[in-house]
């Protein structure tokens, strides 16, 4: 994402358009400077993400095993075949990964809402109530994780015991998925409110007031008036959570550890990096994460129409 | 960047220094599992201070479960780390970390020192190609707990246990039979020690091929004996060591197969079921043939990237001194691996069961031998998960993922 955000506002400043008035000198060596000015960013990105990328991608065409040194040699795509035929395990964590994403944003997205419109509308005590309602968000996440671990534990958590008296719902593949979601959508719904907040800034108050002289309802107001004014906003608060939900590893690694079949992608990736120390099969996996997150965001800014960072400079 | 060039004037003064007179003692750096004992900060001290300067030893603690510790001095073995002088190795480890090249072989010489009154299965996890690369540091096994009250006679079989648990549950009595059934390393332990006891090996010696058979049937029967009748726990697949633990000490169980640290740890706890409890050696799988439990323990090594290996390899044998092995144990509660120790009085009164687990460890069985342990242990596991399902027909997956667990393809679960 970060990267294409660089490589286009490189274009735009470079190439010019075509059919403006013919570049004057001062506009030249204006470009040189911006040329200049970005270069030390370009050559840090390079270092610390081109590098590693190009390495990971490299690293997934070979068989490297850490523990056999000896037998490392180049097998095409025999990593990526061996994961896409595997339906016990990368096909299932892709599932339960696309169901963690598609459920916890959802819920996010309409309680992000929600908490919004409050942020937005309160008249007491509003600088109190947008502090309060970050607090999640500002809690470290493994810290967090930990806390609803043990709440969910029967024997030393409150909450196992509200189902009934010995269960132990983080040992169940579906009540610890529900309790992953669960945990992400009460750190991230701040994130997610934050977010629509500025979107609904942007909506003039006389244009909501010119609806109600119309007659039209507050459910009107809101569909008819607000989320179309407010969409930009909310496209690139769906697109950053959508990204963030599909990578999701912490909440999991402290709840579950991945057992009962809950793992998430990053999950088994870890396991076959970390555990296995297997790094061509790893890499693999690397690399096939990261190619389906570029999907979605390709399939938000391509297909939903949501603005890409840095498109500003185009406009 | 700063600080990095000092450390390298540094280094490069105290290389040309020469001598090492004039730098003093080195420092060598033992990664070990937190010991809350403070059994190995004293045998540290005790050993740096007998090297006559030498040798300072610094404790450098590892996380408190095995994986985590595995993945610290992995990482930092891939890149080299020349800090890590003496490694605490899991019983499991040496052979990925002998093939990768981490650890160094012990000489000759001093590899024969080490074999020496050391507990020959115990070895046999510290040998892998034929060379001996780690010393055996301390050792564990698992016995077979009971209540006095409830079971007069120890069952000798599995099938006698599971017989005169059914008939506890019929008198309403507690019947469980607590084992660790869980999706983790403690299930992979009790599978190896029902196929070792029936006669069967999981990995071939040279760690290259799956050998499951007959004997593996007969493991997996009894685990679905177990799991499909009334003494099995309800929540066996999601049992650990201290699950089973605490069944036992609430009074919910008949039997538990659990390592000696539950003796004391009962004692604390509940004084009413530890005056009912009592140990005996773990029950056989065939009648007749003798049980060949999992051995557990930690072998020390020394870096492949360490500077100071002589004096490494001279420490490792300080720290199982007779006497440090003896502290480790009346302290720390770890058993020893010289079979000497054994006769002690000092240790025989701190553990009052020391004649069970000597005539376990005679006979204890080893993990699969392979580079590829943890792939292999996770796929059992993993396969086998819950205990409730499991059956003898399990043996074809079985097999087949081992087996790409050693030929290191597939995914790891």
């Amino acid at each position: 994402m970060r990267l294409g955000a660089v490589a286009d506002a490189g274009t735009a400043v470079g190439t010019g358009r075509p059919g403006r008035r013919p570049i004057t000198e001062r506009a030249r060596a204006e470009r040189r400077l911006a040329w200049l000015l970005c270069a030390p960013a370009v050559a840090v990105m390079a270092l610390v993400a081109i590098y590693p990328i190009v390495y990971a991608i490299y690293l997934s065409f070979q068989r490297y095993d850490l523990r056999f040194p000896d037998s490392k040699s180049w097998i095409g795509v025999d990593n990526y075949t061996t994961i896409l035929s595997s339906t016990d395990l990368w096909w299932q964590a892709f599932g339960v990964t696309v169901l963690i994403t598609v459920v916890s944003v959802a819920i996010e997205l309409v309680l992000g809402m929600a908490v919004a419109i409050v942020m937005h509308r309160a008249i007491f005590g509003r600088g109190i109530i947008r502090t309060a309602v970050l607090v999640p968000y500002g809690i470290v996440t493994v810290a967090a994780a930990f806390s609803w671990q043990y709440a969910w534990t029967p024997g030393t958590g409150y909450l196992a015991g509200l189902l009934s008296s010995t269960a132990a719902p983080l040992t169940h593949q579906w009540q610890a998925i529900a309790i992953i979601i669960l945990a992400e959508v009460w750190k991230t719904t701040p994130f997610m409110a934050l977010l629509l907040l500025a979107g609904l800034s942007l909506v003039p108050e006389e244009l909501l007031r010119a609806a109600k002289v119309d007659g039209a309802t507050a459910w009107q107001r809101f569909w008819r008036v607000m989320v179309p004014v407010m969409k930009p906003a909310i496209l690139v608060a769906l697109l950053f959570r959508t990204l963030d939900a599909f990578r999701i590893f912490d909440n999991i690694y402290v709840l579950t550890q991945g057992s009962q079949n809950t793992r998430s992608v990053s999950i088994l990736d870890y396991d076959q990096l970390f555990t296995a120390l297997n790094l061509g099969v790893g890499s693999a996996m690397s690399v096939l994460i990261f190619l389906a997150t570029a999907l979605i965001a390709f399939a938000y800014i391509k297909g939903f129409g949501a603005a890409a960072p840095g498109q500003e400079l185009e406009r | 960047m700063g600080i990095v060039l000092a450390a390298l004037a540094l280094a490069v003064a105290a290389g040309c220094g020469g001598g090492q007179s004039s730098s003093g003692p080195v420092t060598l750096n033992w990664y070990i599992f937190p010991e809350f004992s403070g059994a190995f900060v004293k045998s540290a001290a005790a050993c740096s201070q007998a090297s006559n300067g030498a040798y300072q030893i610094k404790i450098q603690t590892l996380p408190n479960a095995a994986d985590g510790q595995r993945q610290q001095m992995v990482r930092r073995l891939a890149a080299d780390d020349s800090s890590l002088d003496i490694l605490g190795l899991d019983v499991t480890w040496t052979p990925e970390f002998a093939e990768a090249g981490w650890i160094t072989p012990w000489p000759q010489d001093l590899a024969q020192k080490i074999q020496n009154g050391t507990l020959q299965t115990m070895l046999d996890t510290a040998t892998w190609n034929g060379k001996l690369y780690s010393a055996p540091f301390n050792t564990n096994t698992q016995l077979l707990w009971y209540r006095k009250d409830l079971v007069p006679n120890p069952p000798k079989t599995w099938k006698q246990m599971i017989s005169m648990a059914t008939e506890l549950s019929k008198q309403g009595k507690p019947h469980y039979i607590e084992i660790q059934g869980a999706q983790y390393e403690g299930y992979t332990v009790w599978f190896n020690t029902l196929v070792a006891s029936a006669g069967g090996q999981i990995v071939s010696d040279d760690g290259q091929k799956v050998t499951l058979n007959q004997s593996a049937v007969q493991a997996l029967d009894t685990i679905h004996q177990l799991a499909n009748s009334p003494a099995v726990d309800p929540s066996i697949g999601n049992q650990m060591e201290d699950q089973t633990r605490l069944q036992f000490e609430a009074g919910r169980a008949a039997f538990e197969l659990n390592y000696p640290y539950v003796y004391p740890s009962a004692k604390a706890d509940v004084p009413d079921i530890f005056k009912n409890m009592a140990w005996t050696v773990y029950p056989t799988v065939k009648e007749g043939v003798p049980t060949h439990v999992t051995i557990g323990g930690i072998d020390l090594a020394v870096g492949a990237f360490s500077q100071h290996k002589q004096q490494a390899f001279d420490a490792i044998q300080c720290l199982r001194s007779p006497q440090n092995e003896i502290r480790n144990a009346v302290l720390g509660g770890l058993p020893p691996v010289l079979e000497s120790v054994y006769s002690d009085p000092k240790f025989q009164k701190a553990y009052p069961m020391w004649q069970a687990i000597f005539t376990t460890l005679k006979q204890a069985s080893v993990r699969p031998k392979t580079p590829a342990y943890q792939s292999v242990s996770l796929q059992i596991s993993y396969t086998l998960s819950p205990p409730t399902s499991v059956s003898a027909k399990d043996l074809g997956t079985l097999k087949s993922r081992i087996q790409d667990a050693i030929d290191s393809k597939g995914l790891v679960p």
